[in-house]
């Protein structure tokens, strides 16, 4: 080869040949609408609830009725014809929502997850994760159904003074929905602490309890504390499963009076799709409120995946 | 005691166990059964009980054999190590001694295998309790991500162990040759020490619920020579209170530290077990001298 060929040769610029610009584009282009996706959406929440406040619809020139924010958000009343938006009402709605599944989900989850991780055979194995995989993929509506048309009756019989909408089969569903979001992204995290940990427990005569609880799950907290926090964005955002279940009269009760459970209250996520199903005009102050609420619930989801985030850093799982 | 092991080596499992093995082969008869007597002769030293008896074990994964018909007796106080080539068996065996092997689902274990008489296979036996006398120290360290304390109260914690564990939590890491460099950082976790110290942290963390039985599965194959050589030290000094079993690929290894020698060879045949220096001097078997001259393996 002489020296023209080899230099040549050399200095072909793989890396830079059309194929491979042309390739390089298509693949950023593809990774770049999610972000322009979210970003158009951040945009017009903000630009649309905008025109909701009184202190700012002005900027958008918008003229009209609107909404002053300190009484959105510290108002409990959220009654649209009468042009009282509280979304306190609704927030803590959701709240429940929230806690009331969380309350469920969290113990069975991480269960299943410490079952499949540490104690379940092949065979069982094998017939539980397709499980988990097909309650998971149910759809939220025929959980609402079902929350609706067993749950609730079933519940009237233990409780008779429960009303046919009510927190607590919502809640009751949203916690079954999300049992395998908690059971399968702790089962990962439990099942990344390697062998060895395990070993050294059996080697020091540890039983499998002792195992899971003393070894496996403190050294996989920060992967269990995530899926708690990713499950329980996933019960704030939920809205089929609450729309049917939770009725549609909102209502502030107290999150933390048990009582509040057995009446029915309407989540952020069920007064939107009420507002959108409903005889409201477009371009109105219900119709912008629409946005105010999503505003709230987006803030509130996108709070939950920092810290979970920031959870997940803080606390690695260093073994 | 002996009267009962005497006993237990009549039963039909045994004779099936006998009746399987391949061939009797001249190597079998090489193995000393009664190491006591050996340690008499060759040391003078005082005469040591057994403390571990293995008879006609074998042992499978699945179909194949990992070990075939391992008789042997472990001395107490003394260092025993078994040597071989990879994939001879001599971690499975160790394995067997605490039951580790019980974790596979495939290992299946046949014959018998005494711990001071007892035989650990019993149907009455329940490993956990087993694993508590027997400590083990593997080959890559493993301390929990936890703190040096609780790494080392730990076997003290799952045994629900009363005592003092500031002062046992001192002396496993005085023993351990680690107090010294970790007495002021107890509270930090036992991952930030170095690849030596928590190996140590290891030795400690086994010795302190004082286990009868020490087994280690080459416990300084994943370290640098200092650290090796600080490890060695460690087991010649734990061998006063502890019967210590090592497995180790590195012949000069068992040879400086141990006072018995088990020479394991493919297809999980422990060919020779005697007296260290008997067996890297003058070994009777053709097949140990080649290993260890290093014609193979």
């Amino acid at each position: 080869m002489s020296t023209d060929e080899l230099e040549a040769d050399l200095t072909r610029q793989t890396e830079n040949s059309p194929r491979e610009l042309l390739t390089r584009t298509f693949f950023f282009l593809c990774a770049g609408l999610s972000i322009v996706t979210t970003i158009s959406i951040v945009v017009l929440l903000v630009t649309e609830a905008a025109k909701f406040f009184t202190i700012t619809a002005p900027l958008m020139g918008v003229t009209g009725p609107t909404a002053s924010i300190v009484d959105f958000l510290t108002g409990t009343t959220w009654q649209i014809n009468s042009q009282e938006f509280g979304v306190l009402a609704l927030v803590t709605s959701t709240l429940m929502i929230t806690i009331g599944s969380a309350v469920i989900a969290i113990p069975l989850g991480v269960a299943t997850a410490i079952y499949l991780s540490e104690y379940a055979s092949t065979q069982a194995r094998s017939v539980l994760k397709p499980a988990l995989e097909i309650l998971a993929g149910v759809p939220t509506v025929v959980y609402g159904f079902f929350a609706l048309i067993y749950i609730t009756p079933a519940l009237g019989t233990v409780i008779p003074q429960i009303g046919t909408f009510n927190m607590l089969s919502a809640s009751i569903v949203v916690g079954i929905m999300i049992i395998p979001m908690v059971a399968s992204i702790s089962e990962d995290a439990m099942s990344a602490v390697p062998d060895e940990l395990r070993q050294a427990g059996y080697g020091m005569g540890a039983t499998k309890f002792d195992v899971a609880t003393g070894v496996v799950v403190p050294a996989s907290l920060s992967g269990i504390f995530s899926s708690f926090i990713l499950a329980l964005s996933r019960a704030i955002g939920e809205t089929m499963a609450v729309t049917i279940a939770a009725g549609s009269r909102a209502q502030f009760l107290n999150p933390l009076n048990p009582a509040s459970y057995l009446e029915g209250a309407l989540p952020m996520t069920a007064a939107m799709v009420q507002l959108l199903t409903g005889d409201i005009t477009g371009g109105g102050l219900a119709y912008r409120s629409l946005f105010a609420i999503g505003l709230v619930l987006f803030v509130i989801t996108l709070v939950m995946n920092i810290i979970s985030d920031f959870v997940a850093q803080r606390y690695r799982e260093e073994y | 005691m002996s009267q009962q092991n005497t006993d237990e080596q009549t039963t039909s499992e045994q004779d099936a166990g006998d009746g399987g093995s391949p061939d009797p082969t001249d190597d079998e008869m090489l193995i000393q059964t009664d190491v006591s007597e050996s340690v008499d002769e060759t040391s003078g030293t005082r005469r040591r009980e057994t403390v571990v008896r293995a008879e006609h074990v074998d042992v499978w994964y699945d179909d194949n054999q990992a070990l075939s018909d391992i008789t042997m007796e472990i001395p107490e106080q003394s260092v025993t190590a078994m040597v071989g080539p990879s994939g001879c068996g001599k971690s499975t065996f160790l394995r067997c001694i605490n039951r580790m092997n019980d974790l596979i689902d495939s290992a299946r274990v046949e014959g018998d295998l005494y711990l001071r008489g007892k035989n650990v296979y019993d149907d009455d036996v329940d490993p956990v309790a087993l694993r508590r006398r027997v400590g083990m120290v593997f080959q890559k360290p493993n301390p929990f991500p936890k703190s040096i304390y609780d790494n080392v109260t730990y076997g003290l914690e799952i045994q629900d162990k009363g005592g003092d564990y500031d002062e046992i939590v001192e002396r496993s890491l005085k023993r351990a040759a680690l107090w010294d460099e970790v007495n002021d950082q107890l509270d930090e976790s036992g991952l930030e020490l170095s690849g030596g110290q928590q190996q140590r942290l290891c030795i400690a963390r086994a010795i302190a619920p004082d286990p009868e039985v020490l087994l280690m599965d080459e416990p300084a194959s994943a370290l640098d020579p200092v650290a090796t050589s600080q490890i060695e030290d460690l087991i010649e000094e734990l061998a006063r209170d502890y019967t210590v079993v090592i497995v180790t690929h590195n012949m000069q290894q068992a040879a400086r530290i141990s006072d018995q020698t088990a020479v394991f060879l493919t297809g999980g045949e422990l060919v020779e077990f005697d007296d260290t220096q008997k067996i890297f001097e003058n070994p009777e078997s053709q097949r140990v001298e080649d290993y260890i001259t290093g014609k193979f393996g």
